[in-house]
């Protein structure tokens, strides 16, 4: 398991292929890369603030969750901070499990809950001004999927 | 003294996100906040304002430490 904020730029490709590597017991890595998005121009920076020892222990039990409840032989979180351009990665998740359905379903799980849990503050900057971030509705209903039986 | 660390936009609202404030519990530091920058107080008060001492959420009061970290958490963003 790791949980890495940066405030480098990072290579997703190369993030998988270092994380596929020497798994002899693994059939399965389902990975997610996220991009910081232009919004037809109005977004020229995302800034990105995290808590250093808050936000990455919050991810860490977010990680620990999952490999519990999907029963993952790995995770792994690399997440931006700090300023990012339209078109660069901003986080990269991959998991790893014995068959598909987990890494798909652990990866996915992941991802709802760092749009709507992790404890980020993030401001779009464009011509038109500055403005602070929230979850949306979307982001809280998909995370709520994941509420109630554990599987 | 404590070290007050504000993050997202209480820090925009405070023109600062990081100072050492004399205080011996939460609500003498909030005291002397409120003091220097009233609107600041006001936007700490908010009920959506979480506070975390030393890295772990809490609320109420707290004993502040000469080393105690306090930090204030407006609405989380997510990644």
């Amino acid at each position: 398991m790791s949980v890495t904020l940066q405030a480098e730029p990072f290579d997703p490709g190369a993030l998988l292929t270092a994380f596929a590597a020497g798994r002899a017991e693994t059939g399965a890595i389902a990975s997610f890369t996220g991009l910081a998005r232009a919004e037809q121009g109005t977004t020229t920076t995302l800034e990105l603030e995290a808590y250093p020892g808050f936000t990455d222990a919050a991810i860490a039990e977010m990680v620990a969750a999952a490999v519990g409840r999907f029963g993952l032989q790995d995770a792994l979180v690399v997440h931006r901070i700090g300023p990012i351009a339209p078109g660069e990665a901003i986080v990269f998740v991959a998991t790893a499990a014995a068959h598909r359905r987990a890494a798909f379903e652990a990866c996915d799980h992941l991802m709802d809950w760092l749009k709507s849990r992790a404890p980020f503050w993030k401001k779009e900057v464009g011509p038109g001004g500055a403005r602070w971030i929230e979850p949306t509705q979307q982001d809280r209903t998909d995370a709520a999927r994941w509420d109630g039986d554990p599987k | 003294m404590a070290r007050v660390l504000l993050f997202g936009r209480l820090a925009d609202i405070a023109g600062w996100r990081e100072r050492d404030v004399a205080a011996g519990t939460l609500s003498e530091l909030r005291a002397t906040l409120a003091a220097l920058d009233p609107d600041l107080a006001e936007a700490l008060s908010g009920p959506s304002v979480q506070v975390a001492v030393d890295k772990a959420l809490l609320r109420g009061e707290a004993t502040l430490s000469a080393t105690s970290e306090v930090a204030f958490l407006p609405p989380m963003s997510g990644g």
